[in-house]
């Protein structure tokens, strides 16, 4: 008699490769639709994690249509099966998986919209926190500015692409319109959730280095730095605005990065 | 409200994201709402902003669905931790799980997967409900499974193991009459034998959902535990049967696929209370079954 994890062992490898023999300790009908229980669980299990993908990623599924999608969707899943009982951010890796998958070469974009729906799903589950007002900076001493860091939202993440990765999205899901789209176009974006729903901005030139080097614990005085290499028009007190303004900021810092001294709690 | 948390011998729903608008503006008659918990285990945002909002007004069930129970290797301490957290957060009256794995190795499978009922399963089984149990300081239900296929080596039958886990580890039972008939069926045997023996004193809640059939052309049945539809006539009448014994107990309306609008849950739900109902009359002094406070824990 096989122990309990051997038998599960084997059940779970039958489970992945429908190739294999279902183990010799299962009992099946012989014949009738009794005989196909095993598939049960094999459907189970593959259906269930393509539709955890599906509602990920509504809008690479609409680009490339169901069954190319449930392609690559059973592909991913038998390359990263999930690790975890908690589903609700499988698919992280969606977007790289299909930089490799040969048949997604001819939408090259397609990854990048991957990265920016798991962006999204994942600003919908972060965690929650109250958001500064731009009037908060006026209390800081002019001198002190330079040396301010930002804790900025649990939710934030920023999606750069060399494609118009933002219009595709906002075309593809009801929210733009498609033909108006210039394929010639790179778009960099910052994706949030300060209260219930999750936003999607365009960056200005400069904003994703701005915002980067902020979410990495520079000063504010280096992240304009960062950015203005990037961009020489870089304008601080427009990009600021549009920092607080999207919701980014939580809390401000005056000292150095490894003191906790919140000056600033809202 | 007295005790805000205790889940009354009424009819409760699954609560999904699509319904969260309708039930707040509805504020429909209910007795209670169950979620899926692993639902619950994100940082923050709308599901528990929602949630929270619910559990203001009505009184809640956790129903795990990932901790694999049934599986060979040790528990998974920081799912358990997560479950813990989220009881203590919105102080469910009821916590279950099933009896199934679900995780082997380091990968999740996503299904409630079937066990052979032999005396290592047993014993690890109870091992796992008795962890589960100090963690969250409570006594836990264990679901009944639906089931595809069985095992060979099995040297019991599933009431005899349902209640020797009982018996062992102090858990109560989670009820799917649902999966009664899935399984019966799947595995030609009867459904009204499987209830009458099922040990009713131990339920502390009963599941009814509905399933999928599948056929060949000698009319033999494969049903399928989808949840995408409305309650079979067959589950109804084997419900009646499990109250008839005196089973009134919380009772969940399980649909999780293919939603349909609120008001057909809703109607589905106000069934199983004119069923309740219905019974109460009739026998007025029906067992109840009681969870202890806390469970006992040797420590």
């Amino acid at each position: 008699m096989p122990s309990l994890a051997d038998l599960q062992g084997a059940f779970a490898a039958a489970l992945r490769d429908p190739a294999r023999r279902v183990p010799a300790a299962v009992v099946v009908g012989s014949e009738g639709p009794r005989a196909r229980g095993f598939d049960v669980y094999r459907n189970n299990v593959a259906v269930s994690l393509t539709e955890a993908l599906q509602a990920a990623f509504p809008v690479v599924q609409r680009l490339v249509g169901d069954d190319f999608f449930k392609a690559a969707a059973k592909a991913y899943v038998a390359q990263e099966p999930p690790r975890s009982p908690v589903l609700l951010l499988y698919g992280q890796g969606f977007g790289d998986f299909l930089d490799g998958f040969p048949p997604a070469q001819e939408v090259p974009y397609l990854s990048d919209v991957a990265r920016l729906e798991w962006a999204r799903l994942h600003a919908y589950h972060a965690a929650d926190a109250p958001v500064l007002e731009i009037s908060r900076l006026a209390e800081i001493p002019e001198a002190a500015l330079g040396g301010l860091r930002f804790v900025l939202h649990p939710s934030l993440r920023l999606v750069r692409s060399r494609w118009p990765v933002v219009s595709i999205w906002a075309a593809s899901s009801g929210q733009g319109n498609a033909e108006a789209v210039d394929m010639s176009v790179a778009q960099e974006a910052a994706v949030i959730r300060p209260a219930l729903d999750v936003d999607l901005r365009l960056l200005p030139p400069g904003g994703y280095g701005f915002m980067e080097a902020l979410m990495t614990g520079a000063t504010l005085a280096e992240a304009a730095e960062r950015a203005s290499q990037q961009d020489t028009a870089f304008a601080l007190a427009e990009h600021l605005q549009g920092l607080f303004q999207i919701g980014a900021v939580t809390a401000l810092r005056q000292s150095g990065p490894d003191s906790s001294t919140r000056t600033d709690e809202p | 409200m007295a005790n805000p948390s205790a889940i009354p011998p009424r009819a409760g729903v699954g609560l999904k994201p699509q319904h969260y608008e309708a039930v707040l503006e509805g504020r429909p008659d209910l007795g209670w709402f169950e979620v899926h918990a692993e639902n619950y285990m994100g940082a923050g945002g709308p599901p528990h902003h929602y949630l929270t909002k619910i559990r203001g007004g009505y009184p809640l069930s956790l129903h795990g669905v990932g901790l694999s129970i049934g599986g060979a290797a040790p528990l998974d301490e920081a799912h358990l931790a997560r479950l813990k957290a989220l009881a203590e957060r919105y102080e469910p009256g009821l916590v279950s799980e099933h009896l199934a794995w679900s995780s082997h190795g380091d990968v999740y499978y996503n299904d409630l997967l079937p066990l052979p009922y032999t005396e290592e399963t047993l014993e690890r089984v109870c091992d796992h409900l008795d962890r589960m149990q100090e963690v969250l300081g409570r006594q836990v239900l264990l679901e009944n499974p639906s089931t595809y296929v069985t095992f060979a080596e099995s040297s019991m039958s599933e009431i005899a193991f349902l209640t020797a886990v009982v018996q062992r580890s102090g858990c109560g039972l989670l009820l799917d009459v649902n999966n009664v008939l899935v399984s019966a069926t799947n595995q030609g045997y009867a459904p009204e034998a499987y209830i009458d023996a099922f040990p009713l004193d131990a339920v502390g809640e009963i599941h009814l959902g509905g399933h999928a059939r599948e056929s060949d052309e000698e009319g033999n049945s494969l049903l399928i535990d989808a949840h995408d539809r409305a309650v079979d006539h067959q589950v109804w009448r084997l419900y009646a049967r499990v109250l008839d014994r005196g089973g009134l107990r919380p009772t969940l309306i399980e649909w999780d696929n293919d939603l349909p609008a609120w008001e057909t849950l809703y109607a589905e739900a106000r069934a199983a209370e004119w069923i309740i109902g219905d019974h109460e009359v009739r026998a007025p002094a029906g067992s109840q079954f009681q969870p202890p406070e806390t469970h006992a824990v040797a420590r």
